[in-house]
């Protein structure tokens, strides 16, 4: 099968591959890009552990389609920490230990920075209803929204 | 100070306080390589053919057009792996047979599950994969199935092993059944015991299978180079188990088979097992390139996990004034299409939590057409201790006491005879119970609809066997390995522990987990036994780290080696007659290193003895919508004994985890079937785990009793805090709503029916 020619902007970088019909971005991102930190959990939207924004709107990588990606921009974990410095959303979750495998954390994380740039002040039950399409098997999810509304307050102040 | 002083005085530099995990960074900013993150050059994309029938016998399996394929690679069968002698040997928590289990990972006879993989293929790349599997021709003839337990057990029911005599009763049977084995525990006399009883209860309960849902779906990388010694990188809570049971299967030296454990996205006793890594091996051997295969969700719904459901029985007999005189039950469970359900250690577990003399349990490991289920956080337990823990309650009802009381009246203490067997050690059980009702969640007021269960949980816990080694590298920093897979946040505690014996600080400790080429066998992360066995081990390591460190002290200062102690990370003098000598630290010493003998080094071999068991209560409520059917919890609060935390965060996350793996498993989990026999509900949205918007914050009281085989007390946390979670949740639910479901899950439909809103047929 004839593979698509596709440029795109991934982490501020123009970057170009060619894709499969059949590849969704999160393909794209981990198997031709290397960028393993969005995680397919279900391939199917309901675990958000591919969390990732695409033109500033939060998406599931693997509900979207690389050749979709024309034109386009998207940002993953691997953007978050700004050099040695990591994001206080980051920060926070090693302070409250809201992770134990880690292997929703990239996508709660960005999922999480989404939520706070639309309302940076959120109440508990906000954070978790945005949340709620990121599936976390070992945390309870306790840590994960202290952590959270703890870093939420932090970025009020600086 | 020595550890002894410092437990006395609570003057640990380390242990006990909550610094980030070393392995934090890389967790949170993507870099951290789990399974499916692994790529090597010339690699191919494995994928295996799975059944669509849930029982059938496969009569052939036509794989030429596969294998013509332009980009195939190697295509693989049952053909490729050898039959195996039944032989059984201990996984983790769990035993498995070689000869079962060279039939899960490829069928051979026959398909006995929907999702039994029957063919894989190797290819260049994945939609090449995907066409492969497709032109792939199995005939089947299509065999009766049956799914349920009480269905299984049925004369008459279609029989999945021709070769199957119940074992465990006498005489053997002579007609094969799905009935595995029957099992039998007790003590006293039962029916003296209800004899002497003022109250019976005899109630059955239903519990529905549920997975163990860790979000990162079985992943490896295999490869094997032409003179048969392999590579292989997995997704595994043992690598040192994956190493075994691959050798095994495929005829290798041990030796020749190097395991590398990747981070691991959750396991809960689910990746104690292999799926893909034999698989993996045998198509890299045949396609002479590396081989990455990672499964769908839905391949892991339909073909790995989960854990039993089962059908329980339980009678109770008390006292007016609530002493229990007598406990019996009967546990069925399944086990999946081969034997080997946790129905033992449901039946060790049941009773276990309280001092009855009069005590029978028999138990029932019974196949039917479904995944073979594998090890669930405290495996079997959770099921037989709803079941009585649910009993308890209404006993605590009927007879007009609280459930605490009631519980503390019975409850086992230190020098208890447990009913499976052993006499207790120290144990938290009273401490937890004592906290749960001096609990400000315990006296809370309730609102209407709403309703408070309390229930407690029991899980043995377990030791083992470890290797820890620490280097001590020229600047006098430390390379700390081990052989546990690290799935939530281990390297953090044992770190801690290297550094308390050795008094330098955390951040010069750097932890990784050795693969199996680098560091000895150890036993896998699962049975709570990590931070208790393997930190014996780094213990013991750092021991003999300090023992180097004090030799290469003295023959520094040219004294005998007796006259050398080490405090706090500086080797001294023990007194002033040894000598008067400025003391060294750890980074001196080894500066001088080569000048005095070499690299130091500490290692450590144990097979760990003394893992103590965990007790822990919940307090759950509930509120209960009467139109929906639909249960919202709205505050839960765990106690459990943990010995000594090490780092409390993370005890507590275990705790928290576990009541929210129980709440799922309670309220919403469970596999759904149609009649054809095949898994309807494969994937997240309708296999419904809780999500962040279900559950409420999880309060937490860690209790420190702490257990006298480990240095500072530890004690397994992991395991524990999912045992008591669906009994506390069920008896809050019925008290909501003033009737008993004994049923699990307790989804909308099934409330709604037990409330008579809805008839039997539409839940």
């Amino acid at each position: 099968m004839a593979k698509i020619h596709v440029t795109a902007t991934v982490n501020g970088d123009e970057v170009e591959f060619l894709c499969e019909l059949e590849e969704t971005l999160l393909d794209v991102l981990r198997d031709e890009l290397h960028l393993t930190g969005s995680k397919e959990g279900c391939a199917s939207g309901d675990c958000g552990a591919c969390s990732v924004m695409l033109d500033g709107r939060l998406v599931c990588a693997c509900l979207v389609l690389g050749v979709e990606m024309e034109g386009r921009s998207v940002e993953t974990i691997e953007a978050m920490a700004a050099g040695d410095e990591l994001h206080p959303l980051q920060q926070k979750f090693l302070e409250h230990a809201a992770l134990q495998c880690g292997i929703c954390t990239p996508g709660i994380l960005v999922a999480a920075k989404a939520l706070l740039e639309k309302k940076p002040d959120p109440t508990e039950t906000e954070v978790r209803f945005w949340l709620a399409g990121n599936l976390c098997r070992c945390t309870g999810y306790d840590k994960i929204i202290r952590a959270v509304l703890d870093a939420a307050a932090e970025m009020r102040v600086s | 100070m020595s550890t002894a002083e410092k437990l006395e005085n609570g003057k640990f530099k380390w242990v006990g306080t909550r610094p980030v995990r070393p392995d934090g960074v890389d967790k949170v900013t993507g870099r951290a390589r789990f399974g499916a993150d692994l790529f090597l050059p010339g690699m191919l994309v494995g994928r295996v053919l799975r059944s669509p029938h849930a029982h059938a016998r496969i009569k052939s399996i036509d794989t030429s057009k596969a294998e013509a394929l332009p980009g195939v690679k190697a295509v693989v069968t049952r053909d490729d792996f050898k039959e195996m002698p039944s032989e059984s040997v201990a996984a983790g928590e769990m035993m498995i047979d070689y000869r079962d289990m060279t039939r899960n990972i490829m069928a051979r006879e026959k398909v006995l599950y929907d999702g039994h993989a029957v063919a894989a293929v190797a290819a260049a790349s994945a939609s090449v994969a995907r066409k492969a599997l497709k032109l792939i021709k199995v005939e089947y003839e299509v065999l009766p199935h049956v799914i349920g337990v009480i269905e299984a057990m049925e004369p008459g029911a279609p029989v999945l092993h021709e070769a199957m005599f119940t074992e465990g009763v006498e005489p053997t049977p002579d007609t094969p059944s799905n009935i595995a084995a029957r099992n039998e525990l007790g003590r006293g006399d039962v029916e003296a015991g209800f004899k002497k009883a003022d109250i019976i209860l005899e109630r059955t309960f239903d519990t529905a299978p549920v997975h163990q849902g860790y979000i990162e779906n079985h992943a490896c990388v295999a490869s094997v180079s032409e003179d048969g010694k392999a590579e292989l990188w997995c997704s595994t809570q043992g690598h040192y188990m994956v190493r075994a049971f691959c050798a095994k299967l495929l005829g290798m030296d041990i030796s020749d088979l190097r395991v590398t454990a990747s981070e691991i996205g959750g396991g809960f006793g689910g990746k104690t097992i292999v799926y893909l890594e034999p698989v993996a091996l045998v198509l890299s051997q045949k396609a002479h390139h590396p081989v990455k295969m990672v499964m769908t969700r839905e391949e892991v719904f339909r073909a790995t996990g989960p854990t039993s459901g089962a059908n329980v029985w339980v009678k109770l007999g008390a006292t007016k004034d609530g002493k229990i005189t007598a406990a019996e039950a009967v546990l069925k469970y399944q086990a999946g299409a081969f034997p080997g359900s946790p129905v033992g250690p449901g039946c060790m577990c049941a009773f276990a939590p309280y001092d009855i003399e009069n005590v029978k349990v028999v138990g029932y490991d019974v196949v039917s057409n479904r995944p073979k289920v594998a090890a669930y956080r405290a495996p079997g337990a959770p099921i037989s201790e709803y079941a009585v823990e649910c009993v308890v309650d209404e006993l605590a009802e009927k007879l007009g006491l609280d459930p605490i009381e009631l519980r503390l009246k019975n409850a086992a203490k230190e020098g208890t005879q447990a009913a499976y067997g052993p006499k207790f050690g120290p144990i938290g059980f009273v401490e937890t119970l004592e906290a749960a009702k001096s609990h400000p969640h315990y006296n809370a007021p309730l609102g209407p609809n709403q309703g408070r269960g309390v229930a407690s949980g029991f899980w043995f816990n377990i030791g083992g066997e470890s290797c820890a080694t620490i280097n001590i590298n020229e600047d006098g920093t430390a390379q700390l390995m081990v052989g546990t897979p690290d799935i939530g946040g281990s390297r953090a505690s044992m770190a801690m522990m290297a550094a308390e014996e050795l008094g330098i600080d955390l951040d010069k400790v750097n932890p990784v987990i050795g693969d199996t080429g680098s560091l000895g066998f150890s036993f896998l992360t699962g049975g709570s036994r990590v931070t208790f066995a393997t930190g014996k081990a780094v213990i013991v390591a750092a021991g003999n780290v300090i023992t180097d460190l004090r030799e290469r002290a003295a023959k520094i200062w040219d004294i005998p080696v007796d006259a050398v102690e080490w405090e706090d990370g500086f080797a001294r003098p023990t007194s002033s007659n040894a000598g008067e000598f400025d003391p060294l630290s750890l980074a001196d010493i080894a500066a001088m290193a080569a000048k005095t003998g070499g690299p130091i080094a500490g290692h450590a071999q144990i097979n760990a003895q003394g893992a103590a068991p965990g007790f822990g209560t919940h307090i759950v409520d509930v509120e209960v919508d009467k139109e929906t059917g639909r249960v919202t919890v709205l505050r839960y609060t765990v106690i459990q004994d943990a010995g000594k935390a090490i780092h409390p965060s993370y005890v507590e996350g275990q705790y928290q985890g576990g009541a929210a793996q129980g709440i799922g498993w309670a309220l919403n989990e469970e596999y759904v079937y149609g009649e054809d026999g095949r898994m309807q509900n494969t994937g997240f949205l309708d296999y419904r785990m809780p999500v962040a918007s279900d559950l409420p914050m999880i309060d937490t009281q860690i209790i420190e009793v702490p257990n006298p085989n480990h240095p500072y007390g530890v004690r397994g946390v992991g395991e524990t805090p999912l045992v008591p979670a669906m009994g506390a949740v069920a008896c809050a639910v019925e008290h909501a709503l003033g009737t008993r479901l004994n049923e699990l899950p307790m989804s909308p439909p099934r409330v709604l029916k037990a409330i008579g809103a809805i008839g039997e047929a539409q839940a």
